[in-house]
Parts: C-alpha cells; structure tokens; sequence
C-alpha cells in the first residue's frame, strides 16, 4: 500500500509544511507580522500577503522520502494552463492578469438543487490537506500538499437527482484576463468530466491553496479539481461551473485528439499515449525516471471503480 | 577588397567582411553560442523545473535553425549577389548536424539514461522519433561526406544527389516537430511554411535557368 488514509485526529500536519508556518487565514496578517519578527520566514517571501491555512493532513504517501513534496518553487513555474500560452513558464509569468475575487461557481444540471457558490463560500467547507502524487500525461510528475475538500461535499448540497451520471467541469474563458485564449490551441472553454461515482470518490477534491498558501493563479487559482489517479489534465483549473448530465460529456483534450486522450485518463503504464511511452516518468527535480504506477499508485482506492472495464479501451 | 576607383557600397562593404579571415572563426564562435548559453542556463539552474526536457528542446530547435539556415545560404546569395556567402554553408550545415547529434545524444544519454531498449521501442513505435530519427540518419551521412575530398571519391554527381537529402531532413524534422506538439500550436508551421519558400525558391530558380 502506497499512502494511508488517516482520520484527522490522527493527522501528523507536520509532516510536510513546518508546523510553525501553518496560520489560520483568520489571522494570516498578524500572524504573518509575527513570524517575520521572529525571522521565520525565508521559505514564504510574501507570506504577510498571502492568506494561509492551518488544517489537518488527512492523506499523504505512504513513503516520505519516495514521494517527497515537489519544491515549491518547481510546482509553481512549470505549468500546463494553456488559457495563458503553451509554454511551461507562460502560466507563472502571465496568469498575474487573472482576477479570482470576486469568484463563483455554478453547480447545475441534473440536481435538486442548483446552486452558485461564491469563493468565500468553498473556503467555509471543511479544508484538509492532501498531499498527492500529480502525474502529467507528458510523462512527468509532482508530489503536491494540496489544500481543498472532497468534491463529493459540495455536490451532496446541490442534491444530485437519480438521472445525473456524470459532472462536467468548465474553466474561465475570459480573453481580457486570459491571453492564451487568442490562439485555438485547444476549443475553449477548457472542459473536463468525470463519471459521478468517481466525483463522489473521497479522493477526488476541490483545491483553494497548496504549500499552506491560496492557490497561486497559475495553478488554477481560485479553486480547481484535483483527481490524483488520472492524468494532470483531468484536473480541470480555475472553475466556474460544474453541471452534473445524464450523457457523458465533451472533454477539452478528447476533442483535441480523442485516440491520445480518452475519456477516463486514468494514469496506466500499460496504455501508451501514442507519442509518449507512459511506462515511466521523470520526478521533476530528480534525474532518474522511474516506473510509472497503475491509477498513479491510488490502485487500491479507485480501481474498484473501473472493474469489468476494458482500461484499453477505455483509457 | 574593392578598388579604389569603385564606390564603396553596402554590398562591398558586406562582401569585403565576408571575405576577412576572421570572419570564419567569428560565425563559428557565434554558432557555439547557443549550446554554450543553454550549458551556462543548465549549469546555474536557468533552464527551469525540468532542464532535461529543457535541454532537450533547445537542442532540437536549435539544430532545426542551423539546417534553414544552411538551406537559405545559396538563396541569399543568388538574391544579394553575395558569392562570400558560399563559403559558410558547409559549416552551417555541419552546426545543424552538430546540435541534431546533441538533441539525440540528451534523448538517449540524459533522457532516457542509455535505457536502448527503451530508445528502441520509442523510435519503432512513436512515428514522430520515427521521423526525427530518419532525418537525423540522413543528416549524419551528409556530415559524413561533407570533407572535399569525399566529393572526389564519390563523384560530384553522386554527391550532389545524396546531398538533396537535406530537403528530406529538413522535412522529417519540420514533421518530427509539428508531430511532437499538443493541440493546435502555430510554431512548427511557421518552421515548415520556411523550408517550403526555400525549397519554392530553388524550384522557381531552376524554372528560370535556362535549359
């Protein structure tokens, strides 16, 4: 077994941030004031700035030292978000332009309930932080602290009605905020699904920060989807609408190029994207590859979720 | 040099530097520069979270430069009248050559840490190493029988015949690139669309000569 859930009473939060940098956002400013006096502060520049969290770790790797966090500086400059260009730099150097306050998210669709959640809203839920392997279908990976809550408690409020079988996701398209929306690299709005079971599966969460900190902007910022057993994009960033549907819905990059990105995209070292083996990865900060792992080492949680399915077929 | 009695013109002036000897040794240092640039980046933590992949890329862009580059020295000098110009474009050529070795030797020596099995089954599976791999092949011979004295032994038409080769690899590493990217991105065409106007320009040469 590769990582261990663990109720929040039992959390160790020390084990990836310091203990002595988790705040309360309440009190994120004085106690940012109060750390730099006591010159704490050389990891977090900014940190007065930026609004932190102090919660539980509720699920991290089973192995510290083979799945050590990603530095900070790394999961933050090497980015796929294409609304801001296809470069791996272009998120961090131009997602400055995104405003993620104010914020909403409808949820809509087939639900008792439709409802629009106001990113002071998502941060009222329970947060935790999940530290999860992330798995790029270009065959490199990251270890994440992510800070969120499960996708499954914002949709038991919207109430999902018996016909809803799936959810689908859609990111900000804004071309005044969003530069990289100017070429059609991909069809915009950026969209991606997940069947209902596995958006109800407690692994599957919405992130507001990472590192202890709110979300940077070119990590999806205000709130994203973070599914640690597909590939990275199936966690779909910057959301501004979740709408539960009967039929299974068009994905951004199955569009793009349906034989290399299937619908389901879970991480599976025996189905090749046809131009990348993906049997290995490289740990991004390491040298060596390493073997890639079935659902990205999450196998004994969700693959109860796929039994009976071809994963070839649908990959 | 331009006799005095001539007027100095740009073109004399460009032709008379091109004809220096340190002009030779100084394009040769300028075309060292990107590798040197990208080993100073790697070597001081500038190519980013992921330098392999980082070095990787830049060697291959950098060797697809160095080929258009090569391709576009004899329609430059039939356009400028700049017969100086010949004289570079072996070297060009073998730069192209040069930093296409490097791409490969990062893929298969930093990359894939000499995993040849692992090589193997990419450039057997993945049509876009396919491609790269088949215009590197070409590239290599073309290095290989780029000194004069292989002209003789080969026979100027033979050489000559092979040599049209790098039409191809310029072709298969255009395809390699615009294979490798995702979703509809612009750059590999805008490569591609130069290759063709210098190929265009040969063929509308050959059409004028006449026969």
């Amino acid at each position: 077994m590769l990582f261990r859930f663990k109720v929040p009473s039992q959390a160790r939060e020390d084990e990836v941030t310091p203990r002595e940098l988790f705040l309360t956002r309440r009190s994120a400013i004085a106690g940012g004031a109060a750390l730099m006096a006591a010159g704490g502060l050389p990891a977090f520049p900014g940190l007065a700035k930026a609004a932190t969290f102090q919660v539980p770790t509720t699920v991290s790797p089973q192995d510290p030292k083979l799945d050590a966090p990603t530095p900070k500086e790394s999961a933050t400059t090497y980015n796929n978000f294409y609304e801001f260009g296809t470069g791996k730099t272009d998120p961090s150097e131009r997602a400055g332009s995104l405003r993620t306050s104010p914020w909403q998210v409808v949820v809509d669709g087939e639900v008792a309930k439709p409802m629009t959640f106001g990113i002071e809203d998502l941060l009222k839920f329970p947060l935790e932080e999940r530290v999860y392997r992330l798995r790029c279908v270009e065959a490199w990976s990251m270890v994440i602290p992510w800070i969120g809550f499960p996708l499954a408690e914002l949709l038991k409020r919207v109430e999902p009605s018996w016909t809803a079988r799936y959810v689908a996701f859609q990111t900000l398209a804004d071309p005044a905020q969003m530069p990289g929306l100017r070429s059609p690299v991909l069809k915009w709005p950026y969209t991606e699904g997940l069947r209902l079971d596995e958006a109800m599966h407690p692994l599957a969460i919405l992130s507001v920060g990472m590192y202890g900190e709110v979300l940077p902007n070119q990590n999806g910022a205000p709130v994203r989807l973070v599914v640690p057993w597909k590939y990275g994009y199936k966690s779909i960033k910057s959301v501004v609408r979740i709408t539960l549907t009967r039929e299974q819905p068009p994905t951004a990059w199955n569009l793009s190029q349906p034989s290399e990105y299937g619908f389901y995209s879970n991480v599976n070292p025996d189905v090749d994207h046809p131009r990348w083996s993906q049997a290995n990865e490289r740990r991004v900060g390491e040298f060596f590859r390493r073997k890639t792992l079935p659902f990205n080492g999450y196998a004994e949680e969700v693959a109860g979720l796929y039994k009976g399915m071809d994963l070839q077929k649908f990959h | 040099m331009p006799s005095p009695s001539r007027p100095v013109t740009v073109k004399a002036f460009v032709s008379q530097r091109l004809s220096s000897r340190w002009t030779k040794p100084l394009v040769f240092a300028a075309a060292l520069a990107p590798m040197a640039w990208t080993v100073w980046l790697a070597l001081t933590g500038g190519l980013g979270a992921e330098p392999v992949a980082e070095g990787v890329r830049q060697s291959g862009i950098w060797a697809l430069r160095f080929l258009l580059l090569a391709l576009a020295i004899t329609p430059l000098r039939l356009l400028s009248g700049l017969s100086g110009l010949a004289r570079f474009r072996r070297m060009i050529g073998l730069f192209a050559f040069f930093y296409a070795l490097l791409h490969v030797l990062a893929y298969v020596g930093i990359d894939q840490f000499f995993d040849w099995q692992a090589v193997w089954r990419d450039i057997v599976k993945r049509p876009y190493i396919t491609v790269g791999m088949g215009a590197f092949l070409i590239l290599t011979a073309l290095a290989a029988t780029s000194p004069k004295s292989m002209v003789r032994r080969m026979g100027g038409r033979a050489w000559r015949g092979l040599h049209k080769g790098v039409f191809l690899a310029g072709a298969g590493a255009c395809l390699h690139y615009v294979m490798l990217v995702k979703g509809w991105q612009p750059t590999p065409f805008v490569y591609a669309a130069i290759l063709l106007a210098l190929l265009g320009a040969r063929l509308l040469n050959r059409a004028q000569r006449p026969a």
